[in-house]
Order: structure tokens, then sequence, then C-alpha cells
């Protein structure tokens, strides 16, 4: 039975995090050397940990999935970072990010965490610019802040639209830079698929070399999972191809709690599917909506070209139901609203699975050339993908899964459930609640990887006792074996269907029942068909190949049968969780105009699920929630 | 380790030195072509230029040094650089490699080289030392030019090598620039007019001779 | 349309490889060419055949996975793009494609089209980095930088690490990856300390990995997908000469 105990330091929040660290014990540098520590995942957090921590003295081992560390997803966030500067002196304070955080994700997040992350904010922006992150500058030399979604401060910082590329190599050249001297030990293709847990502690990690298909075991003091989100399980997704949730998951059934699984962002400007082979969805920069104005045809069913529709006959939904924040209402609202007017017929482009987003009023207002300015790239990569002229006809925008603020539940202190196995950045639960406002997942990867695990992780091998292990140690052989035979499992089965088609079938399902809207109706239709497809995929999938060399079809089968497992949770958590709160959505429970309508006296806890057992019904923990600085109050951006 | 060792071993450091052996034999041609060109002044002028260079003493042998120097440097370096390029190719592509912006020019800055250097060598023991000139006379450079190209098989032998020194200096004029660092950033590095004319006009420079003496205006 | 591939397919990275010929059918113009490569494995796997290996990841041209050698050009045929957001309408019904891995000694094939590329990141080891340890900085307006220095750090930080310019470069020369970095960093006053440092190592390292030298064709920056500019080279050059003639002895003997 596990016990969620968060850890939360007492006193004002303003000064639980600097109390924290004082009352943290420390470990004696000379004794950092002896300590191993296994980072799994590259991204911003994981690399930004592992050259922190590696600076620190330890020894770090760090693990990614892709050729070269610096290909961790993080390279594929646009458009940009928070950070509590106030450099544009609109009112920002550390207590207004962390207010609008709180609030932004409606409500079930925790006070504590979410303070320290707005008061990391500040350091991150200094760190980075020390690293040589060519952040965008204005004339006279300082940073330059834009707004996005959801924010009435401009408060983001960025580097064109690739903001965070250059976060990540920032923190790849830092890790770069301890590899080189010796601190860090860089594993790429190489992917882990179980963990070990030694006397109820995680000692070690059991990997594939993808290349030659050897299995081995990692030992240490300390695991740490920063591997990303897992919005693959929709297959289609802004995620790249390769994320994942194995680790986590695998990690989940060694005794790791999972907090709110069914916590899923859909992120409202996506490009819109074009035909059946598509393999992913490609994002538009959010910052997008602070020129464009989201249209649909007012009568359902109207095929026309969009520039032959009179303005009379064009429904501008989002300035109509949300005067105030109008198309910069909060992204679970603005893909909310989409979903809508298309269930009306009154979607657009060949699919009737999309809504304009039009630039033409913009590019009146203030010239075709700053426009290309502002947007220059994005407009190509718009053009490059669908072969139509944004500058010339709207662009085509519909929502696609984006981000997950589910994860492994974590204290205070980034540890999960099991002792010693800390979990960083977007795998762990955190600091969203139930919805993401834009630009802040960036912010707390760096800030879990730079400034608390390096912090944190101290606490924990300085408190505990940690005998030493050998890989001969019979729980490495075990969960050796157990990867070894669940490997072989999935190439013996032979069958007759692609890992695709099953991932696929996956992905409509959640799509249609655990997305954008959700019923207890069909909650429990996807509880019900999801077993089944799994026990086909373990019946009649094919993986051809063998496990001794590199072998694409048999990576994209350990994971998409890892999907076929957690999809369920999700179902089950997004069931138990009879409200509606950010990105989660029930049909059952909404306002008369149709917005989420919370229930905190029931639901203001984080649902922590444990692992039972194959095929058991898991076990709800419930972290209650306590809201002292952020009073509860229903989200409005009307 | 020293400077030079720095240089010599890496591959940036062996293009600056190419580039700077380059440019002194540019220099070089440039005083030449010059010369030549005496030749449409009739016999006194580049008889007499060529009395000044020999009566020079030491320092002619000193310019043919640095000339012999600069060339064995650039030609070693340039040897060693193509290796290193086909060492880093081992395994080429079956569909070819489909050249997009690189000139010509360019990509035949190498056996292009090649055919200068055989050149030299042909052209050396044709006006210098004579054993390649069937009526050679020395310290009569206009008879040994304007005998020399009557022989429509040696004016073309010219005609080519003219073509490969225009070529390279075409791409090599453009890229001792950036190879030394000196070349500003452009919006179109590819751009290169004021190299283009140098180039042309050397290379006019030099053809018109063997043309000229063959089509009989010089005689 | 319809489409022949010829696609290089190779077992490991001793075993013997060679060209294979697949069909792809019916495929969409608003398909992008990794997904027709997806279209073909998936038919592959059903006829129990092991799929074609190719390294893909964001499919968004951006994490510099993508790596193929289209007809002959790195990349293929559309101007300032990566393999992955290259889209099928570039191709014509009936076309026939080439595709193989990119051609680099530094780049070992792994598997058919897969190659290793860590050579690149030792580069980056070398000294791609400016030295802040974390928890020192100062605060980030302190440092004022003029917007045009800053863009121009820009263009050259936008370097995806695909290796194209290298795979393209008649001498398979990882010069463009290299001066890319050397330029983004060099550029702006945090990098300063370091500048000639990081420029003798970096290109040393580049020597030691094999890759060939520049001979300025150009080629590189018309391959790279971020169309980064040969003008980056010529930063490096530059500052490789500044450094072994006059920027101190510190930096010449720290490149032993
Ligand atoms: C298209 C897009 C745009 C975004 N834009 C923004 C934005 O503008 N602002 C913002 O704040 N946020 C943005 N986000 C969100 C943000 O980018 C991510 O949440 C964040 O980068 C996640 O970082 P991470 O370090 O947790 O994980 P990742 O960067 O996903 O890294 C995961 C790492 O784990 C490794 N890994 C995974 N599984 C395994 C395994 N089994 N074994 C070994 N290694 C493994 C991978 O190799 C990788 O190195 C965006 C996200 C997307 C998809
Ligand atoms: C049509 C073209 C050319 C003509 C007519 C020409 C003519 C001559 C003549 C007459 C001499 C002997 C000069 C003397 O002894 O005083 C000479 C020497 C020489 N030429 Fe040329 N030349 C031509 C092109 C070139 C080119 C293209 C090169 C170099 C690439 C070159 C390199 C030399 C050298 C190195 C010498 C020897 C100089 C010395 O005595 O040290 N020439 N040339
Ligand atoms: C009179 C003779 C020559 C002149 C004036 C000359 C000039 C030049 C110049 C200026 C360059 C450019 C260097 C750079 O990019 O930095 C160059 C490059 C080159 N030259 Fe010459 N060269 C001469 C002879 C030769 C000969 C004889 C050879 C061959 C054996 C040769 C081979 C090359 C090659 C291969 C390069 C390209 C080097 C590289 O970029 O890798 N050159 N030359
Ligand atoms: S310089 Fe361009 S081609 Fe070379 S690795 Fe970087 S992005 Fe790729
Ligand atoms: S193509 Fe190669 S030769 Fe230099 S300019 Fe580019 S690296
Ligand atoms: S797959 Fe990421 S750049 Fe092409």
């Amino acid at each position: 039975m596990i016990q969620l105990r968060s850890k939360v330091p007492g006193g004002p929040i303003e000064e639980k995090w600097d109390k924290h660290r004082f009352e943290m014990r420390l470990v004696n540098p000379a004794n950092k050397r002896k300590h191993t520590i296994l980072m799994v995942g590259s991204g911003l957090a994981g690399a930004s940990a592992a050259a922190s921590l590696s600076e620190l003295g330890y020894n770090v081992k760090c693990f990614c999935f892709q050729d070269s560390p610096r290909r961790a997803h993080s390279i594929a966030a646009q458009g940009g970072i928070n950070a509590a500067k106030n450099y544009r002196n609109d009112g920002d304070s550390i207590y207004r990010l962390f207010y609008d955080t709180v609030k932004g994700g409606d409500f079930r997040s925790r006070e504590a965490n979410v303070y320290r992350l707005a008061q990391l904010s500040v350091n991150i922006i200094d760190h980075c610019v020390a690293q040589g992150v060519p952040f965008a500058r204005e004339y006279g030399g300082l940073l330059d802040n834009r707004s996005f979604g959801g924010a009435q401060v401009s408060r983001t910082f960025y580097a064109r639209g690739q903001t965070g590329q250059q976060l990540l190599l920032g923190a790849y050249q830092q890790m770069e830079k301890e590899i080189d001297r010796g601190g860090v030990t860089m594993f790429p293709r190489t992917e882990m698929l179980d963990l070990i847990v030694i006397d109820g502690r995680a000692r070690g990690i059991v990997t594939r070399d993808m290349v030659t298909g050897r299995i081995s075991s990692h030992l240490g003091d300390a695991v740490v999972l920063g591997t990303g989100g897992y919005g693959n399980v929709f297959y289609l997704s802004t995620n790249a191809k390769g994320s994942n949730a194995t680790a986590i998951w695998r990690a989940y059934k060694r005794g790791a709690a999972f907090a709110n699984p069914c916590f899923t962002q859909i992120h409202p400007t996506c490009i819109p599917v074009s035909g059946p082979n598509q393999s992913k969805l490609t994002l538009m920069s959010e910052s997008l909506r602070n020129d464009g104005r989201v249209w649909v045809p007012r009568q359902a069913g109207d095929r026309r070209q969009p520039t032959e529709i009179a303005e009379s006959e064009r429904d501008y939904y989002l300035e109509r139901k949300y005067p105030s924040f109008g198309n910069l209402a909060p992204r679970d609202i603005a893909s909310r609203a989409a979903k809508e007017v298309c269930d009306e017929g009154r979607g657009v482009g060949e699919s009737g699975l999309g809504v304009y987003l039009d630039f033409a009023d913009a590019i009146r207002r203030l010239g075709e050339r700053s426009i290309r300015d502002r947007y220059g790239n994005l407009f190509e990569m718009y053009q490059r993908i669908t072969d139509e002229n944004p500058y010339r006809v709207p662009m085509r925008i519909f929502p696609a899964v984006h981000y997950t603020m589910g994860g492994l539940w974590v204290d205070y202190n980034l540890m999960s459930t099991i002792p010693g196995l800390h979990v960083i950045g977007e795998a762990n639960f955190s600091d969203h609640g139930a919805n993401r406002l834009g630009a802040s997942a960036l912010m707390q990867g760096l800030a879990d990887g730079y400034f608390i695990l390096p912090a944190t992780i101290g606490e924990y091998l300085a408190s505990a006792k940690l005998e030493k292990v050998t890989a001969d140690h019979p729980e490495c052989r075990r969960v050796e074996a157990d990867v070894t035979g669940y490997t072989r499992r999935l190439l013996e089965i032979q069958g007759k269907r692609t890992v695709d088609s099953f991932h696929r079938e996956l992905g409509k399902l959640m799509w249609d029942y655990c997305g954008m809207s959700r019923s207890a109706e069909g909650l429990r239709k996807a509880l019900s068909q999801i077993p089944p497809l799994r026990q086909e995929f373990w019946r009649n999938v094919n993986v051809p190949g063998s496990d001794t060399e590199l072998n694409q079809a048999l990576e994209k089968a350990g994971r998409v049968a890892d999907f076929l497992e957690l999809s369920e949770l999700m179902c089950l958590d997004a069931l138990q969780r009879e409200e509606s709160c950010g990105g989660h959505f029930r049909v059952e429970f909404q306002t008369q105009d149709g917005e989420a309508l919370r229930n905190d006296e029931e639901f203001a806890y984080v649902a922590a699920w444990e692992y039972a057992g194959p095929d058991l019904e898991p076990a709800l923990h419930k972290e209650p929630l306590q809201f002292e600085y952020v009073p509860l109050a229903q989200r409005s951006y009307k | 380790m020293s400077r030079v060792r720095l240089l010599w071993d890496s591959s940036v450091g062996k293009k600056v030195i190419m580039a700077v052996t380059g440019l002194i034999m540019v220099a070089y041609l440039i005083i030449h072509v010059l010369a030549n060109l005496l030749v449409f002044q009739g016999p006194s002028k580049i008889n007499a230029y060529s009395a000044f260079l020999h009566g020079a003493g030491g320092a002619l042998w000193a310019v043919r040094l640095v000339l012999l120097g600069a060339l064995v440097l650039h030609v070693v370096a340039a040897v060693q650089l193509a290796g290193r390029g086909f060492d880093a190719r081992p395994v080429g592509y079956a569909a070819g490699r489909e050249p997009q912006v690189s000139t010509w020019a360019s990509r035949t800055i190498r056996w292009g080289g090649g055919l200068i250097l055989v050149f030299l060598v042909y052209h050396i023991l044709h006006f210098t030392v004579g054993t390649a000139h069937p009526e050679f006379v020395e310290g009569d450079p206009y008879h040994n030019v304007s005998s020399g190209f009557h022989n429509l098989g040696v004016v073309i032998v010219y005609l080519v090598a003219m073509a490969a020194v225009g070529l390279h200096l075409y791409h090599g004029l453009w890229s001792s620039g950036r190879s030394l660092g000196m070349s500003p950033p452009s919006p179109n590095p590819f751009r290169r007019a004021a190299v283009l004319v140098l180039a042309l006009v050397i290379w006019l420079g030099f053809t018109v001779i063997p043309l000229a003496v063959y089509a009989g205006v010089v005689r | 349309m319809n489409l022949t591939l010829r696609i290089w397919r190779q077992a490991a990275p001793t075993a013997p490889g060679r060209l294979v010929e697949y069909q792809a059918t019916e495929i969409s113009p608003d398909e992008s060419f990794l997904e027709m490569l997806d279209a073909v494995n998936e038919r592959l796997v059903e006829e129990g055949e092991v799929p074609i290996a190719f390294d893909h990841d964001c499919r968004e041209g951006i994490c510099g996975s993508c790596s193929l050698m289209i007809n002959g050009v790195a990349h293929g045929p559309m101007r300032g793009t990566a393999s992955c957001q290259l889209h099928m309408r570039s191709f014509r019904d009936g076309d026939v494609i080439t595709v193989e891995p990119w051609r680099v000694r530094a780049f070992p094939v792994v598997r058919d089209l897969v190659v290793d590329r860590t050579a690149l990141d030792r580069i980056i080891q070398a000294g791609g980095y400016i030295s802040a340890p974390t928890g020192g900085a100062q605060d980030a307006n302190t440092i004022l930088i003029p917007k045009e220095t800053v863009d121009t750090a820009m263009d050259a930080a936008q370097c995806i690490g695909c290796g194209a310019c290298a795979a393209a470069c008649p001498n398979g020369s990882a010069s463009l990856f290299t001066a890319a970095k050397l330029a983004h960093l060099g550029l702006l006053p945090q990098g300063q300390p370091e500048r000639y440092r990081r420029t003798l190592q970096m290109v040393a390292r580049m020597d030691i990995e094999r890759f060939g030298g520049c001979t300025l064709y150009g080629e590189c920056q018309e391959a790279c997908p971020k169309l980064i500019s040969i003008d980056t080279i010529t930063r490096m050059n530059r500052d490789f000469l500044r450094a072994s003639l006059t920027a101190g002895r510190g930096a010449v003997a720290e490149s032993d």
C-alpha cells in the first residue's frame, strides 16, 4: 500500500523553498563522486539535470533512445518560455505567474510546487542567457518578450519559433561539456525497458541497446526519469514519433503511483489531418492567435471557398463567445469550441475537421511585411505541408493532442512513491494541474533539471543507507529475464497485423472516447473495447526481424503494448473524475452555456493510481489539494 | 604544439597555407601576364624586360625560390587535402551526388591544378630551359615566343592550360578570401564579380598571345 | 501516384548492402516522404518482410533525425527542407527514386538508411559550449546584445545537427556544422572568453573524426535544411587563423 506524502514544507509559501533548501541534508563533496545517478531522458529536464548533477560532482549515466541527446522532443517546442521577470513593467511578478498557473491549471495542481516554479523561472532565464541561448532582443540590446495564450502580461521569452531547440541545445551543450570532462556517460540509442527495485528502493534500470539488441542492467544510487509525455497514446499527436510511455509505465508496474493519467491537453492550432497515411500532427504556434481570427461559415455544409464567403456569413465564434479574450482564449476552451462547430457540420476543409485562422484583417491592418516578419517561418512551414499560401487564403487548423499533464506522482522533492525513483519534466504530474498554460512546460522541465532535482536528490542520497549492489544481484537477473522474455514473446507472435494498425485503432478509440470531450458512456465503451484490442495485439501482431539487431518494428511494438495498457488507466481515471476541469471535459458536467463545471467539494484531489497486477483494477489513492493563496473560483475567460 | 605544426596539421590550416601560396602565385601571374603582353610592342621592350630580370642576379633566384616554395607547399597541401576528402567518403553514392550549386570551376579545381602542374613543367622546358623548343634562343624571349607558337599543337596545349588557369583562379581567388577569413558576410556568398573580372583578364591576357602569334599578328 | 523506389538495404554495419527495388502505390501528393516510406514498410511487414530502417522522430524538421539522400540530393529536391518535411507533391507519377544513407566515413551505416552520427556530438564535446555552471548567472538583462548580433547568431544556432552538410559535401566535410556552432557562440559576448580555444579544439576534433576539409564547394549550404550560410565557414577560418597566430599561447598550448 503506497503512501502519498507530499512533503510540502511548512511556512509561508514565499519561504517554503528557501527554508527547505536549508533544511535538506547535503552530500559531502568528496562523497558525491561515489554516487551514480541514472538519468533516463535527455530532454530539457534530463539534459539540464544530468549536466547540473555532474557539475556538482555526481557520476551520471544518461540514456536516450535517439542517436543523439540533442534530438529529444523538447527540441520541437516553438513558442517560448515564461518567466516572471517583469521586464515589461506590466504588473508581472512571481506571485502573478504563480496565480495564473494555478488558475490556468483549473485548481488541480499543488500550490507550493507552482510557487517554486514561478520563483525559479527567473533563474532559468539568467542561466540560459549565460549559456548563450540567443533569445530575441530589442534594438537596445535588452531581451524581448511576447504574450502567450491565456496570459494578460508579456512574460514569454523566445528565440524565433525555435525556443525549445535553443533551450535544449543550451542544456545539451552543457551536458556535452560534462561528458568531455568525464562526469556524464552518455548512452544514446538505448531504451529503458524496466526498473530494478531492490529492498524497496529504485537501484537500477534494464536497458536494450537498440543497435545490438543487448539487454543489460545499469545500477546506481538513484534513478531519474525525464522521459517526456505520453500523448502518442492517441497515435496522432504533436509529439515525436518515438515519444512513449514505456519508462514511466514500467516504473508504474514496479510500484510508482501514476497521477491524473486522464489530464491531456489538446492544442487548438494544429494543421488538420490530410489523409489516411498521416503519421503525426504539426503544431502551428499559438502565437498565431495574436493576429489571426478564427471562424467557420454560419451555414452548416457550406462548401464554398473561404474567400467567397461574405463577412456576414462568417461566424467568428471565439470572439462571439469570449469577448474579452477572443481568439486568445486558453487552449482547452479554444479546442473545445472548434470541436463544437465541427460537430455542428460547420467544419471546413475536405474532411470537415478544421476551422479557419484568417490573417486577412491583420494583413490589411499591418501590411504583409509585418506579418511576414512576425510569422514568416510558420507561414512557410504551413505552406510546405499543405501547399496553400496563408497570405492569400486563411489557414485551416484543428485541435490535436499535445501535452500530458498526468504522469508519475512525485512529492515536493520530485521523488515518486518508490524511494530513489525521481521523475522530472513532462513525465511527472507536477505543476500544471488539469491544463497547462502556453510556455510553461519548458519552464517546468528546466526548473526541475537545473535547480530542483540537484538540490533534492542530495537529501535522498544523504538520508538513505544504500547497500552496494552489483549486476549479479538476483533481482537484476530476474528483471533482465523478464525483459528478454517480453521481447521474445512479441517476436514470437508472428500474427497478421502490423503494430501501426493496432496503434491507429487504439488512437481513434482514445480520441473518440477519451479525447476532447468525454462521457461516462463513451469511457465505458472504451473500457470494454481496449482489453479485447490488447488481447488481439498479443495474439495477432506481426513483429518481423530478431532481437539482436536494430529493429524499429520491435521498438514500436513494445511502446504500443504499453499504450494499450496505459489507455485503459486513462479511461478509468477519466471515468472516476466526475467533473469537468481544464483539459478533462465531461459532457455531463457543464454549465448552461457549455463551460467546464468543476466540482471542488469532491474532486479537489490528485488521483494517484497504484498498480495491482495484470488485469486487476488498480487502486486509487487521493492526495487532497488545498488552496490557501489562490482562492478557488470558476475560471472565466468571457 | 608549435603554431606552424598547428597550421600544417589542420585541414583549416592547410587551406590557409594554400590560400597564401596561391595568392603569391597569383601575384606572379599578374606581373607575368603584363610582361608577356609586351610582345605586342615589338622585341625591344620584352627582351629588355627579360634582360633586366636576368641581370638582377640573386634577386631572380630569390623570386624563383619563393615561387618554387609556394608551389611545393600549395601542391603538397592540395594533394593531402584531396586525400582527406577521398578518405572521408570511402563509399560513394550509387545514384551519384547531384551537384546543386558548386561551380564547374570548383569541381575541376583538383585535376585542373594537376593540369597546370604538368603544363608548368612543359612551359619551363619550353621557354626558360629551351629543351622543348626547337628554335630556342637564350635571352631572346621575343623570338622564342613568336617562333614557339607556329605549331598548332603547342598553341592548343597553351589554350587548354590557360583555360585551366582561368577556371582555377575563378574559384581559387574567391575561395582564398574565405579560407583566410577575409571575405565579408554576404546575403549571397557565391557572388564574385571582382574575381570574375580578374580571372577573365588574366585568362584573356595569356590567351591572346598564342592566338596572335599563330594568326600572324605578332611575328 | 505510383513510384518505383530503389532503396539501400544493409542488414548490419559490416554486412554487404545493395539497392533493392520496391513499388510504392497509390501515394497521395499530400503525404510526406516518410509517410510514403511508412506505407511501403507497412506492406513489407504484411508480407512478412523486414521493414526499411530509417531515422526519424519529430517529423517537423527540427530534431535532425531524418537523413535521406534522395536521388543524390541530401534531404531531397526541396530547398531548405529536411527529409521529413518533403512532400510527395515534389515528385511525379512514375518517378524512380533512389534513396541512400549519408555516405561519410565518420557516419558509418548502422542499418539500411540509418547512420551513426555521434561524431557530431564529439565535435560539440570538444568545445561547442559556453562554460556556465548552473547557478552562477547574473541577471539576464545585464548583458546587452545588439539585435543584429543575436539575429546572426540565431541564424547559425538553428542547425539541427542532421549531417546533411557532410553528406552533400564532395569532401565529406563537417565544416558547416562546426562553423555554425562556432558562429553562434563566437558572435555572442558570453562566448568571447572561450572563443579561440573553442575554435582550435572543435576544428581539431573535426579532423580527428576524419571528416574532409573544405574546398568551398558550397553544396553544404544548399543541402542544409536551415540554409545556414557558408559565411559561418569564413568566420571559422578567420578565428582559426587568428587563434593560431595571435591569440595567446594559452589557446595553442591547450589544443595539444
Ligand atoms: C510541438 C510542441 C511544441 C511545444 N511548444 C512548447 C512551448 O512553446 N512552450 C512550452 O513551454 N512547452 C512547449 N511544449 C511542451 C514541451 O516541449 C515539453 O513538455 C517538454 O519539452 C518536455 O521535456 P522533457 O524533458 O520532459 O521530455 P522530452 O524532451 O520529450 O525528452 C524525453 C527524453 O526521454 C528519452 N526517453 C523517452 N523514453 C525513453 C526510454 N524508454 N528509454 C530511454 N530514453 C527514453 C528520450 O530519448 C528523450 O531524450 C511543446 C511540445 C510540443 C510537442
Ligand atoms: C600564353 C601564356 C604564356 C606565355 C607566352 C609565357 C611566356 C613565358 C616566357 C617567355 C618565359 C621565359 C621568360 C624569361 O626567361 O625571361 C616564361 C617563364 C615562366 N612562365 Fe610563362 N608564359 C605563359 C603562361 C604562363 C603561365 C599560365 C604560368 C603559370 C601558371 C607561367 C609560369 C611561368 C614561369 C614559372 C616561368 C619561369 C620564370 C623563371 O624564369 O623563373 N607562364 N613564360
Ligand atoms: C600557378 C599556379 C597556381 C595558382 C596561382 C593557384 C592558385 C590557387 C588559389 C588561389 C587557390 C585557392 C586556395 C583557397 O581556397 O584557399 C587554389 C586552390 C587550389 N589549387 Fe591552386 N594554384 C596554382 C597551381 C596549382 C597547382 C599546380 C595545383 C595542383 C597540383 C593546384 C591545386 C589547387 C587545388 C586542389 C586547390 C583547392 C584546394 C582546396 O580548396 O582544397 N593549384 N589555387
Ligand atoms: S549545418 Fe545544416 S546541414 Fe549541417 S548539420 Fe546543421 S542543419 Fe544539418
Ligand atoms: S560543400 Fe564542402 S567543401 Fe566546404 S563549402 Fe561546404 S563544406
Ligand atoms: S524527423 Fe525530425 S527533422 Fe526530420
